[in-house]
């Protein structure tokens, strides 16, 4: 099967876009996919504008293009302005957002109040991991992304072997995000 | 064995270093190059080969030490960001004529657009300066290899090889194929040449004779000649000539464009000196000839007939700021005669900026410094707290140290005033070790009046939280000589050095006031700021107890004093004329905003 998927993953320094974006990425390469991912480190990470470029499949560039990503996971509602641009027409945006939003363009928009449920579940620090159970559970068909919950669980398994509790908290995050 | 490990591009630069043998590794951390060193460790910790693998106190001493040791047969490595460079150049110049034994590295990370550096500059003009190689790679996979190439062509040609990513190689991610890990065996050997390592003037002119004859065959060296990407594709009197991030970039593009058939592409692994023959065939093949490149016209410089070049130099491709792939996606359309519509970016509102974490120890600094000068002129450096821009406490930072000779500069400019200002200067602790003490030194014997404020976290925590000399630990934890700053600032000749915890505010206050008095009667003053800085692991145990603050609605008139002056990222407002609250997700109960709310708004609400 040839894979070619772009995802542009934002937030604010702090939130964890660089934890997903690692997740994604490992899960990509479980699957046997290329990957190339860029990212921001440095100065931003202290509250700046924090955005990934994920790219699975055959790319030797690690940036997309405006107008060619296959969709956003924005951890902030302000993400849909600031990089909605590069999402590609009949693509996906899982937005993290109190109310329902506008659909901008011709992009499928699908918010998620993830910082209501990440006071439910309480784990205020968690909203970048149930950004990304939402969207495993919310995007299908064409706007499907290249791999499961499972995949994730997986990766995230091997990532955090060492660490029981923390393992235990960051899937009860994916899993709370996976049900809304 | 032919596994692939998911790599940051600086994770993939250690694991070059690690599987071609290299035996001594320096570096000062600097964004986007910090994560070399640290990922070394750990390949390091895996493997447990006798490595040797340090920060040093600059990226001068850094590339001294690893030079050095390179200069006995052994492997090594030194790596910084590009203006680190600027500091190590001295020694950078002068090892280029002496050349090395063992394969020597100088990794040098740029930072185009700039993401997180002062300079654009590009290193290659450093690497042509110096006259050594540079190779330039467009991918982590491609920098570990070259790696082993840059090792190969540098004791082929007993000389140092630089070593050129950027950002976007550094911290890209990508599936990299691992091969296994050779231990070094070789034995350091020294053999004393004072023609050659202490070389007078006379024997300089000779070294750099023999310099210049290792670039011209350096030039003829295949192993590190370009490449044609799309050997398949039509003959053409046009060419593309790349290299870098931007290889990585026009092959995408071109693809998409569908030119990959039609345009011939070549890229350069070695942008300086570039292949004799490479520039004999573009001259005879070729009546146009598009060069991308970041950030300055390297290779371009170096094409026989500039003019057949269309590049930096013709304003073809942007001389300023990163160069993107769909900028790229124009120019080449616009060469290969395709039209394109460039999409019209949509990107419009504007990102967050950067700020100090809630609850940093240099806000509280800071606030307390606007107190005890407020018309004074704050001068600062690099670091997190450059970010006190935000707040009006820094009006000035070039490089790292200059905070301390700024504030002289300052002092001098205006010590026959009538009325001469307050000048405090702020400068972390790491950058004190870096480059403050010469400038402090120099302060005291020029009696400059001024405040100098180290702010102490114990750690550099910009780019990570290195350790500092004050820390006792080392790269890998084990354990390192303490430096102590307040015997250095004493050993200076600092008569005024007093040391205050800028999260006990009143104190903390009156101490900067005494020091600002000081500093107008007598002469230099320096106050040491102490509290560790937020996110640093190991310094967990000495974290001040959480105090909970709430912020009381009715005595709050929305006069966002505490927003616009202290700008606590856990103070937040529903809009202008609302009250603020405390965000608990963000507040790390510091306590300190209890101090600023001139209505006293903020209070306690339990102590946990
Ligand atoms: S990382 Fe440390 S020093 Fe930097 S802003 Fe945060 S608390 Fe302050
Ligand atoms: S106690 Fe106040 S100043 Fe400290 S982090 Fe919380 S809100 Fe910010």
């Amino acid at each position: 099967m040839t894979i070619q998927q772009q995802i542009i993953i934002s937030g604010v320094g702090g939130q964890g876009v660089l934890f997903v974006t690692r997740l994604l990425a490992e899960a990509a390469m479980m699957k046997g996919f290329p990957v190339l991912t860029s990212e921001t480190h440095g100065m931003a990470q202290r509250g700046g504008t924090v955005v990934s470029h994920l790219k699975v499949g055959d790319f030797s560039s690690p940036l997309i293009r405006p107008f060619s990503a296959d969709g956003l996971l924005a951890f902030k509602s302000e993400s849909l302005a600031q990089h909605g641009g590069f999402v590609k027409s009949g693509g996906w945006a899982v937005v993290n957002s109190g109310g329902p939003l506008q659909s901008t363009g011709e992009l499928k928009v699908e918010s998620v109040d993830a910082d209501a449920i990440a006071g439910n579940i309480g784990n205020l620090k968690s909203v970048n991991l149930i950004m990304l159970g939402a969207s495993l559970s919310r995007l299908s068909g064409d706007c499907g992304l290249f791999c499961t919950l499972t995949d994730i669980l997986t990766v995230l398994k091997m990532q955090i072997s060492g660490a029981p509790a923390k393992l235990e908290s960051f899937t009860a995050a994916i899993h709370a995000g996976y049900k809304v | 064995m032919n596994d692939r490990i998911l790599m940051l591009g600086n994770q993939a630069i250690s694991r070059g270093l690690i599987e071609n043998g290299c035996a001594v590794a320096t570096s000062y951390p600097g964004t986007p190059a910090s994560e070399i060193l640290p990922s070394l460790v750990e390949w390091r910790l895996a493997e447990n080969t006798r490595l040797h693998a340090q920060w040093a106190v600059n990226e001068k001493v850094a590339f001294e030490i690893a030079y050095t040791a390179a200069m006995t047969g052994l492997r090594s490595m030194v790596s910084m960001k590009q203006v680190g460079l600027n500091v190590a150049s001295d020694p950078l110049m002068s090892a280029a004529y002496m050349g090395t034994v063992g394969g020597f590295l100088v990794v040098c990370a740029d930072d185009p657009g700039p993401h997180s550096s002062q300079t654009e500059q590009d290193s290659r003009m450093m690497a042509m300066m110096a006259k050594i190689p540079v190779l330039d790679p467009d991918s982590p996979a491609q920098a570990k290899d070259m790696i082993a190439m840059g090792y190969a062509l540098s004791e082929a040609f007993e000389i140092p090889v630089m070593i050129r990513p950027t950002t976007r190689v550094c911290h890209a991610r990508q599936d990299v194929a691992v091969s296994p890990i050779v231990a070094d065996t070789r034995q350091p050997k020294f053999e004393k040449n004072p023609a050659r390592w202490a070389a007078t003037p006379k024997f300089r002119f000779r070294l750099h004779q023999s310099l210049e004859q290792k670039l011209s065959a350096i030039s003829n060296h295949a192993a590190t000649a370009p490449q044609r990407c799309n050997p398949g594709a039509d003959e053409s009197r046009q060419a593309i000539v790349v290299s870098g991030v931007a290889a990585a970039h026009t092959r995408d593009v071109m693809k998409d464009l569908g030119l990959w058939d039609h345009v011939p592409l070549y890229q350069v692994l070695q942008p300086f000196p570039l292949h004799r023959e490479f520039i004999t065939h573009l001259d005879t093949a070729y009546s146009q000839i598009l060069v991308i490149e970041e950030s300055a016209g390297i290779i371009e410089l170096q094409i026989a007939d500039r003019r057949k070049v269309l590049g930096k130099v013709s304003g073809t491709v942007p001389s300023v700021g990163e160069i993107l792939p769909e900028t790229i996606e124009a120019i080449v359309a616009k060469f290969a005669g395709k039209s394109v519509s460039p999409p019209d970016l949509p990107l419009t509102a504007p990102g967050r900026h950067p700020t100090l974490c809630a609850g940093c120890p240099h806000r509280a600094s800071f606030f307390a410094i606007k107190k005890a000068a407020p018309r004074g002129i704050y001068t600062s450096d690099i670091g997190c707290y450059t970010l006190g821009l935000n707040l009006g406490a820094v009006d000035t930072f070039i490089c790292m140290g200059a905070a301390i000779s700024q504030a002289a500069g300052f002092y001098q400019a205006f010590r026959h005033e009538a009325r001469r200002p307050d000048i405090v200067a702020t400068l972390g602790d790491s950058t004190f070790f870096h480059a403050g003490i010469p400038a402090l030194i120099d302060a005291v014997v020029q009696n400059v009046r001024f405040v100098l404020v180290i702010l102490d976290n114990r750690t550099t925590a910009m780019t990570g939280n290195q350790p500092t000399p004050a820390c006792g630990r080392g790269i890998g934890g084990e354990p390192t000589i303490t430096v102590a700053i307040e015997k250095l600032v004493q050993g200076c000749g600092v008569a005024f050095c007093e040391t205050g915890d800028p999260y006990d505010v009143p104190a903390f206050i009156s101490l900067v006031k005494s020091a600002v008095a000081y500093s107008r009667e007598t002469g230099p003053a320096v106050v040491i700021a102490r509290r560790p800085c937020l996110l640093d692991r190991s310094q967990v145990e000495s974290r001040h107890p959480f105090i909970r603050v709430h912020v009381v609605e009715k005595d709050c008139d929305a006069c966002h004093y505490c927003i616009q002056h202290f700008e606590c990222p856990a103070l937040i407002t529903d809009g202008k004329d609302k009250p603020v609250r405390v965000n608990p997700a963000a507040c790390t109960g510091c306590g300190v905003c209890l101090h600023v709310c001139p209505k006293k708004a903020i209070v306690i609400t339990e102590k946990v």
